[in-house]
């Protein structure tokens, strides 16, 4: 009925809280990208040469490769001379006190509610706080080296601890993975490097969040986390852009290393800015994210709550080497209005006895298009190999759309794999059944989608899972009826 | 048109709960309820019968409010309120509660929560303080007991996997949570055994108080052999034809609807 329908497209209609942009003074390239821009670059962050040298392979095989179109998502070409691929608030290099910060810094970091003044401590959690191309801040640091956990800017790590950067970087995403991954890996300017020494359990979660400010830049940061020996931690990832009318590229690669009986938890909230909802500007997030298990009994879970982004790309995955080792992804995928999101997992069975979990909820709503796109492969030295997976789908309104598109390759007879999918509505009838027992139709919807999303909120720690459900009501909101 | 004789207990001098005035309404340009007059007073039980088709649900969609209706004329006073003016939610929240008689499934929210959260609505409506859970998990487990459920019913999704016979019982569970002033009972009867059935009425008659009322809305008579109702209205073709006290529901039982149209019909 074209009632419902209206009713449905008030609902739906969100505001992007996180849209101003902070008056700061940037420093940052002009657009274009050669071989001249990677050495300037490299020269700005004083990087030792096999980093350079690095880059530049990366740099030449990226330019023998193609932009891929696989992806269920439509957009204009991407002009990759108009980007500016470095932009850092002109500031020092670095801070040795939260006193020098730049207070205009400080205060956009206080608006995204990430308070980066260790007096106003956030609930335990140490930060890294990086802006267009560079770490800000990092919170926590003399707390966390009495342990011998490093955890600081990817520039830093570069500086202070070389070695472990050359033997990790690139290890589990090589810069000839795919286009992105190689464009990020020439021109990555910062992000977060983290080292969990063997035995050691982090007492805090770590955390990145990630901040694009100026115009016409695009963000390529990197993360690196190492966990050695029987090792825990767990890590989370908050990213927020300004309202522009452009759309801005942002491709980042995310490593992961778990070592023997090591556990990493990685936990995402994307709420880059999504465009109107015309369609207009919004983030292009061309994402590269992969774990390897690498050691017997290591464990690598990805969490992801996906909101934001014009289009999202992303396949956080799990390479499982070591025997016994175990991969989890869950995922809360949102598409409101023009949004697209193609995104899913791999999960790479090669030890015997691996496991892995699958768990993605993909919701739907205005014209949005959500993909679930899935790899499962048992290799043939993967015996009594286990996978899961359900993919559920909800709709909100019947203008958008749900896919899945399951990939899965046995070569070992010994190996079990299960694929579960449902797709389900949000009706007119069950909004009005909650309707007549009294709840508001903005409090049903919550209900409902929170209900579809609780096994994957249920992964995210605490003060993440209120994060996301708040996040997921935003997205959704709208003038109720 | 109605025939006289009904039973009625109610003190005229007070306000009735619910006043249907020359009520037309339908649905996508059809006609379907062509000028009901109704009045429950406090502490009356009132049942309407009528032949599939005649407008019994779509009377009781109207009352809650579902979309899609039009009303052509007439007027609906709710406690001396328009009712039609008020949204589904607010309509709930005063007091007026509609057990469905096709409960709708719920996938992922937890009955319980789906409860609690409707309870603590109608409280903040009237100005009374939430319930926490340990309050409301004493609540429902005094009420559940009432409709002979598994408290275990309260962890699984609204509805989704319950018999029919739980589906109808529940509705009646978050009728005697709520404690609704007037409760519309579409159907509830349908689709239950002779157990069940015992049970919803026991559960309705024990909620029925001086100061709330019943509209109960049913195709077969078995379901007032067990809740007596004040008044008995047949409604045919959008008309209430004939109102008259429980008895009449018997002799609708051992004749069927047929004569009673003719009547309707002939009077015309």
């Amino acid at each position: 009925m074209n009632a419902n329908v209206t009713n449905i497209d008030q609902l739906v209609r969100s505001e992007y809280k996180y849209g101003f942009v902070s008056e700061i003074d940037t420093d940052s390239l002009p657009p274009g990208l050669d071989e001249d821009v990677i050495r300037e670059i490299s020269t700005r962050k004083g990087e030792p040469q096999f980093l350079l040298e690095w880059r530049l392979k990366a740099f030449r095989h990226w330019t023998t490769l193609k932009e891929p179109h696989w992806a269920k998502a439509v957009y204009p070409p991407i002009d990759y001379q108009a980007i500016s691929y470095f932009a850092a608030p002109r500031s020092k290099a670095r801070y040795s006190s939260m006193d020098e910060v730049d207070p205009e810094l400080l205060k956009t970091f206080e608006k995204l509610g990430i308070p980066l003044s260790e007096r106003a401590r956030l609930a335990g959690v140490a930060v890294d706080a990086v802006m267009d191309s560079v770490s800000v801040a990092t919170t926590f640091q003399k707390e966390l080296e009495q342990y011998g956990i490093i955890f600081c800017s990817f520039s830093e790590a570069v500086r202070n601890h070389p070695d472990l950067v050359e033997k990790y970087l690139g290890s589990v995403v090589p810069y000839t993975d795919n286009f992105f991954a190689s464009l990020n890996s020439a021109v990555f300017s910062d992000g977060s490097f983290c080292y969990i020494p063997k035995g050691v359990r982090c007492p805090m979660e770590l955390s990145t969040y990630f901040r694009i400010n100026a115009a016409k830049t695009g963000q390529f940061e990197r993360t690196l986390i190492v966990a050695d020996e029987g090792s825990r931690v767990s890590y989370l990832e908050g990213c927020t852009a300004p309202i522009r009318d452009e759309n801005q590229l942002h491709a980042a690669v995310v490593e992961l290393v778990a070592l023997e009986g090591a556990e990493i938890k990685y936990s995402t909230v994307q709420n880059w800015y999504p465009g109107d909802k015309e369609g207009r500007g919004g983030i292009y997030n061309f994402v590269t994210k992969r774990g390897i298990c690498k050691g017997r009994r290591s464990k690598i879970s990805w969490t992801q709550v996906e909101t934001g982004s014009a289009i999202t790309w992303k396949y956080p995955s799990c390479v499982l080497l070591g025997d016994e080792s175990v991969g989890e992804f869950y995922s809360v995928a949102v598409t409101n209005n023009r949004q697209q999101a193609d995104t899913g997992t791999k999960m790479i069975h090669i030890g015997r006895n691996t496991r892995s979990t699958i768990v993605s909820k993909g919701i739907s709503a205005g014209e949005g298009q959500n993909s679930y796109r899935g790899l499962v492969v048992m290799k043939k030295s993967a015996a009594n190999g286990r996978n899961f997976s359900q993919c559920d789908s909800l709709l909100i309104g019947d203008r958008c759309g749900a896919h899945t598109f399951p990939w899965i390759q046995v070569m070992n007879p010994t190996a079990t794999v299960e694929h579960e999918a449902t797709t389900s509505k949000i009706g007119e009838d069950q909004i009005f059944y909650c309707n007549q027992r009294g709840i508001s139709r903005q409090d049903a919807v919550n209900m409902i989608v929170n209900g579809f999303c609780k096994e994957v909120f249920r992964e995210l720690p605490m003060e993440f899972a209120v994060e996301a459900q708040k996040l997921l009501s935003v997205t959704l909101e709208g003038s109720v009826g | 048109m109605t025939f006289s004789g009904a039973a009625c207990y109610s003190d005229l001098s007070m306000q009735p709960i619910l006043e249907i005035d020359q009520l037309e309404a339908g649905v996508q340009g059809k006609q379907i309820l062509k000028g009901i007059n109704l009045k429950i007073y406090p502490g009356e039980m009132h049942a309407i019968m009528g032949p599939n088709g005649s407008g019994k649900s779509t009377l009781a969609s109207i009352l809650a409010g579902r979309d899609g209706y039009e009303i052509i004329r007439g007027r609906v006073l709710y406690q001396g309120r328009n009712l039609l003016e008020l949204s589904p939610e607010d309509r709930a929240r005063e007091g007026l509660f509609l057990a469905f008689q096709y409960p709708v499934e719920i996938p992922g929210v937890n009955s319980a929560y789906f409860l609690k959260a409707a309870l603590n609505e109608v409280r903040k409506y009237r100005g009374m303080p939430e319930l926490d859970a340990i309050e409301f998990l004493a609540l429902v487990k005094e009420k559940i007991k009432l409709l002979e459920l598994d408290e275990e019913l309260l962890k699984r999704p609204v509805n989704v996997g319950f018999s029919g016979g739980e589906k109808k019982r529940n509705e009646v569970l978050q009728m005697a949570v709520l404690e609704p002033r007037l409760a519309v009972l579409d159907e509830t009867d349908s689709g239950l055994d002779i157990d069940a059935l015992k049970i919803v009425a026991n559960g309705v008659n024990c909620l029925r108080k001086p100061d709330n009322a019943q509209l109960v809305i049913t195709h077969y008579q078995r379901l007032l052999d067990h809740i007596v109702p004040d008044k008995v209205h047949v409604l045919v073709d959008g008309r209430i034809v004939m109102s008259a006290g429980k008895e009449l529901a018997l002799e609708l039982e051992s004749k069927g609807y047929d004569w009673i149209v003719r009547e309707a019909k002939r009077a015309n």
